[in-house]
C-alpha cells in the first residue's frame, strides 16, 4: 500500500508509543507524590495519533502541538530526559525549567512547540507554513489540535488561510472525543469535524487514531501533498483519552463501557498484535523493555539534576534601572 | 534629504527594507492591490510580487498569531492591522505567543505588527481610540510612535532589523504631514531614544504620537505667559528613554505627560508613576496627566473635540502644576 511505514520504521513507532506511556505512567506517579508541579496532561491512548503522525517527517519540518504534547515531542525527536527533566522543573530540561510540561519547545528539532491556549496551535502552523513558502522552503508544519480546539474562530480564520494560500500544513485533527470534560456531542453538532474540510477545499480523510500505521499512511500522503506545493490537508484521527482532562481531573463523565471498549483497543496492543508476526514476540518484548528503561533511567537522572536559579530576562525588561 | 509626506517616508521605509532583505514581506487587509486604505503599502505589490506583499482575509486574531510563527522561522513580517481599535482581537497572539518564546525557547521574533490609532477624524467610538497602554503593557514587545516623517521612516527600518516584536503605532492624522526625510538607504533611528522638540526651563512636557504637536502648540501657549517649556517626544514608549526623562526634569522640576488613550491604567498614568520611581527628589510639584477621558470617543465634531487631549488642555495642566 503506498504510504505504508517500513517495518524498521513501525519497530520505532512501537518503540515511541511504549516510551510515551511509560512516560505518562511515572508522570501521573510523580504528581501523586508531588514531584512535579501544576497539572499534567496526559495522553494514554492516544500516542499513536502524535507518534504515528510525526514518524515521516525531517528535523526541518515543524510541528505546533498542545496542551497535550508528550507524543507529539516524542514523535519529533525529543529525548526523553530533556523532556521529563523539564516537567521537574530542572536545569537539563529543554527549555531550563523556564517552560513546564505544556510549553516545551526546541527549535533545533522543529517543535514549535507545546501550546497551553486552546485552538492556538493551528495558527501557529499556519504561519509557518507562510515563512516556508516565502522563504521558497521545501519544509512542511504540522499542527496537532484537538476536537475541542477545532471550535475556536481561530481554527477557521486558519484553515481558509491556509487553503486560499495553498500554503504547506498539516493538520491533523487529534479527536479524543472531549473538550476538557465537555462531549463532542454538547461542542458541536457535527460528529465527523473532518467534513468542514469541504468548506475550505481543503481534502480532508478520518483515520483510527489508536492504529499508528494508518495514522502514518493518510499523514504521510498529506505531507507529500504539501511538499508538492498543493497545499493544506485535515485529517481527523478517531481516539480517545483514557486519563483524566488533567492530573486535577476528578473524573465521572467517561462511562465504564466506552473505556473498556477503547482499552480493548488500545494502541500499543494494536500495535503489538500488528507486527508480532513480522517481528517475533521476543524481539518486540525487548523492545517495550528497553524503552520502559529509557525512561526510567532518564526520569532517576532529572531527579538528580539541578534546579535552576533565577535571573531576570533582560531583553524583555522595559528598562535597565528596574533590573 | 527630501521632502516626504509620513505615508510616503513609512512606503520607502518598506520598499528600502524589502530590498535590502527578501525574508521581510508584507500582510493585512487591503495592502496589495489597493496599497492599503491609508496608502502606506501603495506599489509595493507591483515591485515585490503577491508572494511579499499579500491581501490577507479578514481574519486579525489569526494573522498576528502568524506572524509571531513566521517570524520565528526564518522570516521578517510586517503585519498591518487598520486600525488600533482592532488590536484587541490580536491580543493572545501578543500576551500569549509573542511575549513567552523569546524567554521560554530562546528563539528570535523579528515582526513589526503596524497599526493606526487616534481621534481627530470623525471616525466614531470604535475607530478613533489610541491603545497604547494595551501593548505597552506586554513584557516582549518594543512599542514606538514616531510623530515626524523622518522618524517614521527611520523607526521603520530599524523595527523590521530588530531581533525583537516591534509595535508601530501611526496616526491617521499624521500621513499628509510632509517634512524632510533623509533619503541615504542607511538611515535609521535607535529605539529607545527619545528627541528634544524645545528645549526650556520652566517644565518638561513628555508627549506621544500626535499629542506632540498639540504639545509643541501648548508650548508656544505658555511662553505667552513667560513659561519655558521643554517638549520631549518619546518617540519609543517601550524601552522607554528614562535618561532624557531624568535629565529634563532635573533641569525643570515639573513635569506633564501627554497620551491621547484613556485615563485609568493608561500610558500617561505609567509614565507617572516612572517619573515618580525615578525622578521624585528633582519634582517640584506633581505630575500632570493630560488624556482622553474615560468615555468612548463621539462622533459629531464639537462632541469629538470636547474629549480629545489638545493644546489648551496641555497648557492649562502645566499652568496647574506650576502653581
Amino acid at each position: 500500500m503506498k504510504n505504508s511505514p517500513s517495518t524498521t520504521e513501525r519497530i520505532e513507532m512501537h518503540r515511541k508509543m511504549v516510551l510515551v506511556r511509560r512516560l505518562e505512567e511515572r508522570l501521573g506517579e510523580l504528581h501523586k507524590t508531588g514531584k512535579t508541579r501544576g497539572p499534567i496532561h496526559r495522553c494514554d491512548g492516544q500516542e499513536a495519533v502524535g507518534i504515528g503522525a510525526t514518524a515521516m517527517l525531517a528535523a526541518s519540518d515543524y510541528v505546533t502541538s498542545t496542551h497535550r504534547g508528550h507524543a507529539h515531542y516524542v514523535g519529533k525527536g525529543l529525548g526523553v530526559h530533556g523532556i521529563a527533566a523539564e516537567i521537574l522543573g530542572r536545569e537539563t530540561g529543554y527549555c531550563g525549567g523556564r517552560a513546564g510540561h505544556m510549553l516545551i519547545g526546541e527549535k533545533a528539532s522543529g517543535v514549535m512547540g507545546g501550546n497551553a491556549i486552546v485552538g492556538a496551535s493551528i495558527p501557529a502552523a499556519t504561519g509557518m507554513a507562510l515563512s516556508i513558502q516565502v522563504r521558497r522552503a521545501s519544509d512542511v508544519a504540522m499542527c496537532f489540535f484537538g476536537d475541542g480546539a477545532a471550535q475556536t474562530g481561530i481554527c477557521h480564520e486558519s484553515m481558509n488561510i491556509a487553503a486560499l494560500w495553498r500554503l504547506p500544513v498539516v493538520f491533523v485533527l487529534e479527536h479524543n472525543q472531549f473538550g476538557l470534560t465537555v462531549h463532542h456531542s454538547v461542542q458541536s453538532p457535527v460528529a465527523d469535524l473532518s467534513i468542514r474540510g469541504a468548506g475550505y477545499a481543503i481534502p480532508s480523510e478520518i483515520v483510527d487514531g489508536n492504529d499508528a500505521v494508518a495514522v502514518y499512511r493518510a499523514v504521510a500522503t498529506a505531507v507529500e501533498r504539501a511538499r508538492r506545493g498543493e497545499g493544506p490537508s485535515l485529517i481527523e484521527a478517531k481516539t480517545y483519552r483514557m486519563q483524566g482532562f488533567s492530573t486535577s481531573d476528578m473524573g465521572g463523565y467517561q462511562s465504564e463501557e466506552d473505556l473498556a471498549a477503547w482499552a480493548a483497543r488500545d494502541p500499543i496492543r494494536v500495535s503489538f498484535t500488528s507486527l508480532v508476526d513480522a517481528v517475533g514476540k521476543e524481539r518486540l518484548e525487548e523492545v517495550e523493555r528497553a524503552a520502559i528503561a529509557e525512561v526510567d533511567e532518564a526520569i532517576e537522572a532529572a531527579l538528580e539534576a539541578p534546579l535552576p536559579t533565577f535571573a531576570v530576562y533582560e531583553k524583555t525588561a522595559p528598562y535597565a534601572e528596574t533590573l | 534629504m527630501a521632502k516626504l509626506r509620513y505615508a510616503e517616508a513609512l512606503n520607502q521605509a518598506l520598499r528600502e527594507e524589502m530590498q535590502r532583505d527578501p525574508s521581510v514581506f508584507l500582510f493585512g487587509e487591503d495592502i496589495a492591490r489597493y496599497g492599503g486604505v491609508f496608502k502606506v503599502t501603495r506599489g509595493l505589490m507591483d515591485e515585490f510580487g503577491e508572494g511579499r506583499v499579500r491581501d490577507t482575509p479578514i481574519s486579525e486574531q489569526t494573522l498576528a498569531a502568524m506572524a509571531v510563527s513566521a517570524a520565528m522561522t526564518g522570516t521578517r513580517p510586517v503585519l498591518e492591522i487598520m486600525y488600533a481599535d482592532f488590536m484587541p482581537l490580536v491580543l493572545d497572539a501578543l500576551i500569549n505567543q509573542a511575549s513567552v518564546y523569546e524567554y521560554l525557547w530562546d528563539v528570535s521574533m523579528p515582526f513589526v505588527l503596524r497599526t493606526q490609532g487616534g481621534g481627530g477624524a470623525g471616525a466614531g467610538a470604535q475607530h478613533s481610540k489610541s491603545l497604547d497602554s494595551l501593548v505597552a503593557h506586554i513584557p516582549g514587545l518594543k512599542v514606538v510612535a514616531p510623530v515626524t516623517p523622518a522618524d517614521a521612516k527611520g523607526l521603520l527600518k530599524t523595527a523590521i532589523r530588530d531581533s525583537q516584536p516591534v509595535i508601530f503605532l501611526e496616526h491617521k492624522l499624521l500621513y499628509n504631514l510632509r517634512d524632510d526625510v533623509p533619503d541615504d538607504p542607511d538611515f535609521t533611528v535607535e529605539i529607545g531614544k527619545a528627541r528634544t522638540v524645545c528645549e526650556g526651563a520652566d517644565i518638561s512636557i513628555f508627549a506621544t504620537s500626535r499629542m506632540v504637536l498639540e504639545s509643541q502648540k501648548a508650548a508656544e501657549l505658555l511662553a505667552a505667559d513667560g513659561i519655558s517649556t521643554e517638549v520631549i517626544d518619546l518617540r519609543s514608549l517601550r524601552p522607554l528613554d528614562l535618561a532624557a526623562i531624568k535629565t529634563s526634569i532635573a533641569k525643570t522640576h515639573h513635569a506633564v505627560v501627554v497620551n491621547e488613550g484613556w485615563r485609568f491604567c493608561g500610558y500617561a498614568a505609567e509614565l507617572s508613576a516612572t517619573i515618580m520611581d525615578h525622578a521624585f527628589d528633582d519634582l517640584d510639584g506633581p505630575v500632570a496627566r493630560v488624556t482622553l477621558p474615560d468615555m468612548p470617543v463621539p462622533y459629531s465634531e464639537p462632541l469629538e473635540m470636547a474629549v480629545l487631549p489638545n493644546a489648551a488642555k496641555i497648557a492649562d495642566a502645566a499652568r496647574a502644576t506650576l502653581r
